[in-house]
């Protein structure tokens, strides 16, 4: 059975906006109609996503870190919002694992929002019908696109490529990769809900220095260490890096 | 969870209605077996009581219906009964007003069958109960209503305030009964108190099985959100933000408790004891409606108490 899901790595992305701007733009133009946005240029503006990028920060200072959480739906394998739904508006598909919602069953009675604990669901206030992530299924399926192309929107538009897609049931596939080399986890394993969407933890780095070669803060830092590296003429660290094809004018820069 | 005013006043008037039925087949039980004597004017009693019940019912199915986005595709939830118990309430919710309308009919025209038609009402009417509780008590990680006390509270409270009905009715039109369905009525009423602060001292305690930490992965023991994403409004933050003050719950739950439990059972002993039927009939009354407004106020502070983990993603505007 395939299970198609996101994979996002938390160690790249920048909290830049893109993937939930790109995911209202696909889903609000496309054919299962539009999303609501009540009052967008007024007070109190309200509107439906798919998808919400949260800001989190761990740690005390100065041992802080923010870490930019891109939420939206996670395609559960045992989705508890949908054995709940009456009318068999919610439905997860065999052939590809997404839960979706067939608007034109909904009778918009929110039990489904109620029996998703991770509040991916949101009731358009114009249509009201249930609505939801669905992974871009108008696209990823659509053979008139490049193949390049026939990935969600969200996907598509992140620029550090933050958000991997594939079949997580294929052990080939780049997302199963990433989460057997990388340690991806699921949202709150608690509740047995077998999320399809991983997340791929932060990477430790060390506090000490920046750890790039391209900042005189390491050389610094060496020479405090007591090793034997006599610093070399500024003019003839030039030449040795332009030898090597490189330039890094900050290491140059003389600290006052 | 925002309480929906749509979801309070259809679960307090069917369990009303739920209630006064049990009562009325429970009264005309009792007369059959001869534990108490037949009313003069039993079918009148039966009758009313029997409209009455369908037309709480009847209002109940209608608040329903604000509930809904598409009211009009409503006919469609009877579909998944296999699996939702929200689509077994949309089965059992008519089948329910169609025995306690038979059930009157029955008495109208002095059917022989009435009391096997009012068995099948008290059947459809637990059934009804038990899918009413289900709904809330099924979503396993809304702690708060993932209980068997939540299905106790739904029967006892009906049937409390279903027999605190019938009670008042029977001061009406049959005050031989009004003794017997007086203490009935108590004991229901005080049951009901007990299960239901049962519950309020359980989900006083409960420990949320979710946190921040779990719900983001990041497992930092000092993490908080800086930005939920955006500063506009949603349908996260409407449907399971109620907004109130943790004084005004604290003010709605003793209210609650005054106004469903303590004040009615001391109407009804007042209003049962006195001899006058017109004085009786208006204390009676009076509890009901006063034990109405506290179930209102019980069904909202449900709602209200409930803390869905999805707000563990809304916490802050930034």
């Amino acid at each position: 059975m395939t299970q198609m899901a996101l994979v996002i790595d938390l160690n790249v992305c920048v909290g830049c906006q893109a993937c939930v701007t790109s995911c209202k733009e696909w889903n609000t133009s496309g054919e299962s109609g539009s999303l609501a946005d009540s009052n967008p240029y007024d007070a109190d503006p309200s509107g439906t996503f798919f998808n919400r990028v949260q800001s989190f920060e761990a740690g005390s200072f100065p041992d802080t870190e923010m870490i930019h959480f891109p939420k939206s739906c996670l395609h559960c394998e045992d989705p508890p919002c949908v054995p709940v739904c009456p009318t068999g508006a919610s439905y997860k598909r065999k052939e590809d694992g997404l839960v979706l919602v067939d608007f034109d069953r909904c009778i918009g009675c929110k039990y489904c929002a109620w029996a998703c604990p991770y509040g991916a669901r949101e009731l358009d206030e114009g249509r009201k019908e249930m609505t939801k992530c669905t992974l871009c299924v108008d696209r990823i399926h659509d053979d008139n696109l490049a193949e390049r192309d026939r990935q969600p929107a969200c996907v598509l538009a992140c620029p550090t490529s933050a958000r991997l897609f594939g079949d997580i049931h294929d052990p080939q596939s780049v997302v199963s990769q990433a989460i057997r080399e990388r340690g991806g986890y699921q949202l709150m394993p608690e509740w047995g809900t077998r999320p399809a969407n991983h997340y791929l933890p932060r990477v430790p780095t060390t506090s000490a220095g920046c750890g790039g070669d391209a900042c005189a803060c390491q050389s610094a830092g060496a020479a405090a260490d007591g090793s034997a590296q006599v610093p070399a003429s500024p003019a003839s660290q030039l030449e040795a890096q332009l030898g090597r094809g490189e330039l890094h004018l900050a290491l140059m820069a003389k600290r006052i | 969870m925002n309480p929906a005013f749509s979801v309070v006043f259809l679960t307090t008037l069917s369990g009303a209605a739920q209630g006064l039925l049990i009562a009325l087949v429970g009264v005309e039980s009792a007369a059959w077996l001869g534990l108490v004597a037949q009313p003069a004017a039993a079918s009148v009693f039966y009758v009313t009581g029997a409209a009455l019940a369908v037309v709480l019912g009847g209002l109940g199915l209608i608040a329903s219906f604000f509930h809904l986005g598409h009211p009009e595709r409503a006919w469609r939830a009877i579909a998944m009964w296999r699996t939702s118990w929200l689509s077994r309430e949309c089965l059992c919710l008519p089948v329910f007003l169609a025995c306690a309308c038979l059930y009157g009919i029955a008495h109208g025209f002095a059917w022989p069958w009435s009391l096997a038609l009012g068995w099948l009402g008290v059947l459809a009417s637990v059934a009804l109960f038990v899918c009413t509780a289900m709904i809330y008590a099924c979503l396993r990680f809304l702690q708060e209503w993932a209980t068997p006390l939540t299905l106790v509270n739904f029967v006892l409270l009906g049937c409390a305030s279903g027999f605190t009905l019938a009670t008042a009715l029977s001061a009406w039109l049959a005050p031989v009964l009004t003794i017997g369905l007086a203490i009935c009525a108590c004991l229901l009423t005080l049951a009901g108190c007990a299960s239901r602060s049962a519950s309020l001292v359980r989900n006083a305690r409960l420990r949320p099985k979710s946190t921040v930490q779990s719900a983001t992965g990041i497992h930092n023991p000092k993490l908080v959100q800086v930005t939920r994403g955006f500063t506009a409004g949603a349908f996260n933050l409407r449907e399971f933000f109620h907004g109130k003050s943790a004084g005004t719950l604290r003010g709605v739950k003793w209210a609650f408790l005054a106004a469903a439990f303590v004040a009615p059972v001391l109407l009804i002993v007042l209003g049962a004891s006195l001899h006058s039927i017109d004085v009786s009939f208006a204390l009676l009354a009076t509890a009901c409606l006063v034990q109405y407004a506290g179930l209102v106020a019980e069904r909202w502070f449900f709602f209200a108490e409930a803390k869905h983990p999805q707000n563990l993603y809304y916490a802050r505007v930034g």
